[in-house]
């Protein structure tokens, strides 16, 4: 970890970067924000552990815990909404087998997330799937999708 | 080919085209028409894919072409000559364009968005190099003025006097910046725009950097959009490349450079002095204004913020003239606007219309009316900002000023079309928990009472209603848009206030008898089979997650009330239409 956290650094220290930027460059590591990455970082630039996480935890995109292998994120934007998204939501979480609260399943394969719209809203309602969008989705046609990934996960 | 391009498609039919028409040693001119969905700018985002082929230039337009189309359209029309005319685009195309009017869109759809001589073979850079050429800064601020272009952002601040207010301050830095923080769910005019013509952003950022005297320009984009930060990082690279920024801007010693800064996911950044902190790499919470930013912005230096749309009108008004831009519209609010029209309408996509045209026509004339001929009940727009319009209101004209005095707003563009099936109190509960998530918690009003507006909601789409709810909600609503500091806080009642404003009896009808009449809050619904109606098929009993649901074959099924979820599984499954709710 020190490796890359040093090579973060460095790039913060030549590009005049700021705290999102820097944590930013973190999670594109790690894929998420490790405490103990703060916590170095926070040291070699005196900058207390309490900003970077008061900035990670302002922002949805950061992340303190490590995500699933497949990232499935439904949109909720309103046209998404009217047409259907919320259903769409509740049968993803029934499939993964998600509790409340919870984003990713025990076995790290799936992390199930909402975002707020990725305007992407005449295809309403869209999915997307480990950054591929899909539209015009159905209960149906992601637990499909799911259960692709899931038979891709048996073959490897 | 954008995003919703790709999803549908885009990328694999033109794949198909370049491998089949390579195999048959054709060249041909493949050229990948901009942005959103493929044709992104001509916005029919409802028909991908769309492909043109132009053919001695005569112009065939495809609509929902698939990859296992294209072998077809190669054999009869580029080699045979005689276009496939049951594939072609319908009379609903036209009609889709016939009203709409281009001026940021005009170059949508026609150019490669990644490739900058696209840009420049139709007159793009030309109002840069004018302004370069032949205008004082005064003279360029006051063409902007002039033509009254207003921010296209939602306030609709007028453009000339913010350029002009910067130019005027006095400091050895300014900063420029373009808010393509497009935050409300149901927008994407400006990741369209950024997706399908880059350029004509970027052009107006450097004419409007040279106005106010900035050498320095951030945009801040949503990392939600990854394909409009791409084609805009290739699009900056270059105009680098061309010397049109970077030192020296054409010979005229003039600096001005663009950094893209990612956003991070937080709604509230879309408001600009929250923006700009979240530029110095803070967490995105507004502060008191004044200081202006125009006084005192990024870095405590007199920053021009604008919107992207905003940005993009710029060389079109350079070029044509303010008095050409101001010829369109209405008195108060000129030129046109680009909305993201969405919902429920058979013609769902991108389109631009002059100020001042009735929503009727938006809807009717280029949307082609509601999906499966349904009864239109509300357009949405504003987003979570703006309000519900209802279906007897639809004659206003679309500007700034009407549509604030019908309690909703022009926003950033979003037009969300309801139909009779959509519930007004979910829609403003939908609102009401994204504004209340992304509240920043600086103004207690805000953070506390949005949260209890929320509850209120819930509990009425629960059928926990209580009388008074409606009072309570008005009270606090007016609380709220009075104590909070920004635009979040003071609009995020406005969905709410619409409801109770145009759609009492919808709302008195959960509150007091607990029933919803579009059928949609769960709770608040009873599923039952119309004996007469039920094949006893089965169908439902398979598909009833609960085991709610028993019968004999053939023989008429039954719920039972007590276990049943009310999912609607069965009422979805039922081929027989034997499902009823109330």
């Amino acid at each position: 970890m020190e490796k890359s956290l040093e090579k973060i650094y460095t790039y913060y220290v030549n590009n005049e970067g700021n705290i999102i930027s820097l944590l930013q460059d973190i999670q594109s590591e790690f894929g998420y924000i490790p405490e103990d990455a703060v916590n170095w970082l926070s040291k070699r630039l005196e900058i207390p552990a309490s900003r970077f996480f008061g900035i990670t935890t302002f922002y949805a995109q950061f992340h303190l815990a490590p995500r699933g292998k497949n990232v499935i994120t439904a949109c909720c934007g309103t046209a998404c909404h009217v047409k259907g998204s919320e259903k769409l939501i509740t049968g993803l979480l029934k499939e993964l087998d998600l509790p409340e609260g919870e984003s990713t399943t025990a076995d790290k394969q799936f992390t199930a997330e909402k975002v707020n719209c990725v305007g992407a809203c005449s295809i309403a309602p869209v999915v997307i799937i480990n950054d591929k969008v899909h539209g015009k989705m159905t209960a149906d046609g992601l637990i499909k999708e799911i259960l692709k990934l899931r038979e891709k996960e048996i073959e490897a | 080919m954008g995003t919703g391009g790709l999803a549908a498609g885009g990328q694999e039919v033109m794949n198909a085209f370049k491998t089949q028409l390579k195999g048959k040693g054709i060249t041909a001119d493949i050229r990948k028409n901009c942005s959103l969905h493929k044709v992104g700018c001509r916005g029919l985002c409802a028909k991908d894919v769309l492909v043109d082929i132009t053919l001695r230039n005569v112009k065939t337009t495809y609509q929902f072409i698939s990859p296992d189309m294209v072998a077809r359209i190669i054999e009869e029309h580029i080699i045979g000559g005689t276009p496939v005319q049951e594939w072609a685009v319908s009379e609903d195309y036209h009609q889709f364009h016939d009203k709409q009017f281009k001026i940021v869109l005009s170059d949508c759809g026609l150019i490669d968005p990644e490739d900058i001589h696209s840009y420049i073979n139709v007159g793009g850079y030309d109002a840069l190099k004018q302004v370069l050429d032949t205008m004082s800064r005064e003279e360029t601020i006051d063409v902007i003025r002039k033509s009254g272009l207003r921010g296209r952002g939602g306030a609709g601040f007028p453009t000339g006097t913010k350029w002009d207010a910067c130019f005027k301050a006095v400091s050895d830095q300014k900063y420029i910046i373009c808010n393509a923080d497009e935050g409300d769910p149901g927008a994407f005019m400006d990741r369209a725009i950024i997706e399908g013509n880059p350029h004509s952003v970027i052009e107006g950022m450097i004419i409007g950097a040279y106005s106010i005297g900035s050498d320095k320009g951030y945009v801040y984009i949503r990392a939600e959009y990854p394909l409009a930060v791409e084609r805009l990082r290739m699009a900056l690279t270059q105009a680098r490349e061309e010397k049109f920024l970077g030192r020296n801007i054409l010979g005229k010693n003039f600096d001005f450079d663009i950094k893209i800064k990612l956003g991070a996911g937080a709604f509230v950044c879309g408001e600009s002095t929250a923006l700009m902190f979240s530029i110095e790499g803070k967490r995105g919470m507004p502060r008191v204004t004044p200081p202006r930013s125009t006084e005192a912005g990024l870095w405590k230096k007199p920053t021009c913020l604008n919107n992207v749309e905003t940005f993009a009108n710029v060389p079109y008004i350079i070029r044509n003239s303010a008095e050409w831009y101001a010829s369109y519209g209405t008195e108060k609010s000129k030129g046109t606007k680009v909305f993201a029209l969405t919902g429920k309408i058979k013609n769902s996509g991108l389109i631009e219309v002059p100020m001042g045209i009735p929503l009727r026509e938006i809807i009717y004339d280029i949307g082609g009316g509601i999906e499966n001929n349904k009864k239109i009940k509300a357009v949405q727009m504003g987003g979570p900002s703006g309000g519900c319009i209802p279906a007897d209101k639809l004659d206003v004209p679309v500007d700034f000023e009407s549509l604030t005095a019908l309690g909703a707003m022009v926003g950033s563009g979003g037009l969300v079309v309801m139909d009779e099936d959509s519930c007004m109190v979910d829609v403003a509960k939908y609102f009401l928990q994204f504004t209340q998530s992304e509240s920043c918690g600086k103004c207690t009003p805000c953070r506390i009472g949005t949260k209890r507006l929320l509850e209120i909601l819930e509990r009425i789409t629960q059928g926990e209603g209580r009388a008074g709810d409606i009072d309570l909600l008005l009270d606090l609503s007016a609380d709220i848009k009075v104590s909070s500091l920004c635009g979040l806080g003071q609009s995020a009642p406005n969905p709410i206030l619409t409801t109770i404003r145009y759609f009492r009896d919808e709302l008195e009808a959960h509150v007091r008898d607990k029933k919803c009449p579009a059928g949609v809050c769960r709770k608040l619904l009873a599923y039952f089979i119309y004996a007469e109606r039920c094949k006893g098929c089965g169908a439902c009993i398979r598909a009833c997650p609960s085991g709610a649901i028993t019968g004999k074959k053939k023989q008429p099924h039954q719920i039972d009330a007590d276990a049943c979820i009310k999912c609607g599984s069965c009422f979805t499954v039922c081929k027989f239409k034997a499902i009823g709710r109330e």
